[in-house]
């Protein structure tokens, strides 16, 4: 067994994992390590910009953009967290055009802003030019610029090092009240490396979880195969909690039938939603902002048309985004990859027709919480001292209930930035936390199981019948009949699991036996939002329930907190302990929902 | 201030010409897919293999292998991650060129005979259709990827024209999936070439106006495994799937070696 030592161990080589990186490289002895070449990241997939409020092209200030994001997320937004990000937005964008990224520029040169959902002037009153872009490939020349400084600085990667377990120590620890506790310490990783199959340990006073996001729950996502909830599980397994993991975002435009993503940037450079009777229908559900309204009021709409008839198509199930008004050279020169896509994938040319769409997983708004020094928390006080968490993976929660769009590209540099520099200030006087004995037995256990099973199950039997379950019970709307009906599919699908087998039996690059691994986040993580969809009898931003149709503050205006806990049950499933945080309030009262 | 981003106010409701194409009615073909395999823990030798597959018209070359990998053999073994064309992970040879197999459709290629898939060359081939990365990467780490600016930071951003910034908008596109290295018959025969991509992102910042770095660039380039070994072959261009114009890229770093003023 390798044993590597590490001040600073980063797992996850996307925006958040590399912004970190790029401080904790610096300060302290730094590794990061990836499943993937880090320019493969799903950052690279984001589209539309990054919000701040630069004031480049109108006025704009900070205070507006907080509140926004605290609307956007309907108020289950912590907003002491909110505050910093949006205040630490300017400086976020400013370093990366200090670290070379080519944003689009104003006619003097400045940073060009546009417009995005929710982010509005003066609280509300009208859209405003937020958005810093570079056209419509902003998340790709933020992942590039990010890992071009990553050479710069010489961080260390460690590629297609896949993390299968966090390692943590519990000891006996006091209160001030003399109350006693179980503190968990952080003590390293266990990986597999994909090229020889063999795993390694890494040794860390710092681990810092940027892994992203768990969009292969759903069948349609606008996500990467690869994105398969791997951190949430890791953490969730090692008993730390999930924070609000009903909240999933489903973004309104992506390709009909492929979940292919089109930037909201397409409405705010002037697009708009229509039906089968070429209405443009948000005017009826936000008459102020309409098309620019945030994306879980805006994704319910178009599929609120569809089910009563107003559906496009020969399946009359999907809507379209209609660009045919604008300057065919506009559109070329702001939306060039979007409406290649449509393109390549619909064979819809977008100066002329209009292209289907219909809402597709995006982002999860829940994930490990975190405070604002991006800290993993492991009740809703306790610290664990030098685990961090930035990006989807963690809830800091700047995003709520539902994410306002440009905000996780402004997430993952702000609280990246963060992790990396906390993290590395943390090893610089902490000691090493000594190893349990074989840390990696879980882990080989795990791996000789699946090598060596007799079932009869597959993985991609088992994965397709998940995604399938959920997009037809855990979308935009649900229910207490759906969520059940998705709740009693998962716990089929996790007996089945039991059986798998795979077919590579070897050490070579095993993707087979991966995908297997991967299989076992997804249907954890598919059961812990369940649960905690069924337990929140209410409506809010991206989580709607038919049978609960509207907020309700009083009983719900609190972070859902999912625990895994063998002498517990919550909503009929073993294992899992349910409680509940406070939402952090800072300046904005709670109001109803309206644009 | 920039200009206007909504050129006219669109109608609240408009009449749609008869639709009905698009995405739904989807049509069912059957392809073969023939992949040259490689496995040194199974055999010393590369071999091929062959599967009859029934596929659907929006099915891209990269769905093609999943079927095979989900449902028929699990050691069938590629590289991939966004399936649309972002993230560069699923470069390949597909019937003799360079492509991403999330980004090329199986209907637009000729299905009456079988669909060929190899792993891209001039790359150690680990397993199947993945190479090592390494040696292209490491040409790209040579070129100092990254923006170097020795005048005092502003407080707010560097200002860089609309103008400035066209000029080197094309080669920011790059993904690094290595199609246009990989098709470099230059690069075949000659591991030490930098190879286009790596051209391509020195170009990136030769034209930057905010770097400071392009003479250095430009000597790195200079070099006997610099640009000129490019023979202007446009494999590149053809291979890549971004539509970076890869040639000319190049021919713009030649051009700048020979008038630069040092």
């Amino acid at each position: 067994m390798q044993v590597h030592k590490y001040d600073v161990v980063i797992v996850g080589a996307g925006g958040a994992g590399m912004r970190a990186a790029i401080e904790s490289g610096q300060r302290a002895h730094t590794a990061v390590l990836t499943k993937l070449y880090p320019t493969r990241s799903h950052t690279g997939a984001a589209q539309g910009g990054m919000c701040a409020a630069l004031a480049n092209v109108e006025e704009d200030n900070w205070e507006w953009h907080t509140f926004d994001t605290v609307k956007g997320g309907d108020y289950l937004v912590d907003q002491d967290a909110a505050e910093v990000m949006a205040k630490e937005a300017i400086d976020a964008v400013l370093d990366l055009e200090k670290m070379g990224l080519p944003f689009n520029r104003t006619p003097e040169g400045k940073i060009d802003q546009r417009r995005f959902g929710g982010h509005t002037r003066d609280h509300g009153k009208a859209a405003v030019r937020r958005a810093c872009y570079a056209a419509d490939r902003t998340g790709h020349m933020i992942l590039q610029t990010l890992y071009q400084n990553c050479v710069k600085h010489n961080v260390e990667f460690y590629n297609e090092y896949y993390v299968l377990d966090l390692i943590t120590v519990e000891e006996d620890a006091t209160r001030e009240d003399g109350t006693t506790y179980k503190q968990k310490r952080v003590a390293g990783v266990v990986t597999y490396d994909l090229a020889s199959g063999e795993l390694h340990i890494f040794q860390a006073k710092s681990v810092v979880f940027a892994t992203g996001g768990l969009g292969k729950i759903f069948k349609t996502t606008s996500n990467a195969h690869t994105l398969t909830a791997d951190g949430m599980a890791l953490a969730y397994r090692a008993g730390i909690p999930l924070e609000d993991m009903e909240f999933v975002q489903f973004h309104p435009t992506g390709l009909a039938g492929l979940g292919v993503l089109l930037s909201e940037a397409a409405r705010g450079e002037g697009g708009i939603l229509r039906n089968s009777d070429g209405e443009r229908f948000m005017e009826r559900y936000a008459p102020t902002i309409k098309d620019l309204a945030p994306r879980d009021i805006v994704a319910r709409a178009m599929a609120q048309e569809v089910r009563e008839g107003r559906g496009a198509g020969p399946n009359k199930d999907y809507v379209y985004l209609d660009l045919t008004h604008l300057e065919p050279e506009h559109i070329d020169a702001k939306l060039p990859d979007i409406t290649e896509f449509a393109r390549t994938y619909l064979a819809v040319e977008p100066h002329t027709e209009p292209v289907p769409v219909f809402p597709t997983c995006h982002y999860a708004m829940g994930g490990v919480p975190t405070n604002i020094k991006a800290e993993v928390l492991q009740d809703n006080e306790v610290v664990v001292p030098g685990l961090y968490a930035a990006g989807e993976v963690a809830c800091v929660s700047v995003h709520g209930s539902n994410r306002l769009g440009t905000n996780s590209l402004l997430d993952i540099n702000v609280f990246g930035k963060r992790a990396g520099i906390y993290a590395a200030e943390y090893a610089s006087t902490a000691e090493f936390v000594e190893l349990p004995e074989a840390p990696e037995t879980f882990v080989t256990e795990q791996l000789e199981m699946l090598r060596n099973s007799s079932g009869d199950q597959r993985v991609a039997t088992i994965r397709a019948e998940l995604q399938d379950t959920m997009d037809l019970n855990m979308q935009v709307f649900r229910s207490e009949e759906s969520i059940r009906e998705a709740l009693d599919k998962i716990y089929e699908l996790k007996g089945r699991y039991q059986q798998i087998t795979v077919q590579d039996k070897g050490k070579r690059f095993n993707l087979d036996l991966l995908e297997a691994l991967e299989l076992g986040f997804l249907l954890d993580m598919a059961e812990v939002m369940t649960v905690s969809a069924m337990h929140r009898k209410e409506s809010r931003g991206g989580h709607y329930r038919e049978d609960y149709p509207d907020r309700d503050d009083e009983n719900f205006m609190l972070h859902s907190m999912l625990y895994k806990d063998p002498g517990f049950e919550t909503e009929g499933v073993k294992g899992i302990r349910f409680d509940t945080k406070p939402v952090i309030f800072t300046r904005y009262e709670p109001m109803e929902r309206k644009y | 201030m920039s200009t206007p981003t909504v050129e006219k106010e669109p109608a609240s409701k408009i009449d749609l010409a008869e639709s009905g194409d698009g995405a739904g009615a989807v049509q069912q073909f059957d392809i073969t897919l023939k992949v040259r395999r490689y496995d040194p823990e199974r055999t010393e030798d590369a071999w091929w293999d062959e599967w009859n597959l029934t596929m659907f018209g929006t099915d891209r070359v990269l769905d093609a292998l999943h079927k095979v990998k989900w449902d028929v053999d699990g050691t069938l073994t590629f590289r991939r991650s966004c399936a649309h064309g972002i993230c560069g992970s699923d470069a390949m040879r597909i019937n003799g060129r360079n492509r991403l197999a999330c980004k090329t459709l199986l209907k637009d290629l000729d299905t009456s005979k079988p669909i060929i898939v190899e792993a891209i060359k001039g790359l150690p081939v680990e397993k199947d259709l993945i190479v090592d990365m390494e040696p292209f990467f490491q040409s790209y780490r040579e070129i100092m990827p990254f923006m170097i600016n020795s005048s005092p930071t502003p407080t707010a951003e560097r200002v860089q024209s609309p103008e400035e910034r066209q000029r080197f908008d094309d080669t920011t596109k790059c993904i690094l999936c290595a199609a246009c290295t990989s098709s470099c018959p230059v690069f075949w025969t000659d591991g030490q070439y930098f190879g286009p991509a790596a051209i391509v992102n020195a170009h990136r910042f030769i034209f930057d106006s905010r770097d400071d770095a392009g003479d250095m660039r430009l000597e790195i380039l200079n070099d006997r495994e610099g640009v000129w070994r490019c023979r202007t072959t446009f494999n590149c261009t053809e291979a890549c799937p971004r539509g970076i114009e890869v040639t000319k890229a190049i021919q713009e770093v030649k051009t700048a070696i020979l008038t630069r003023s040092l």
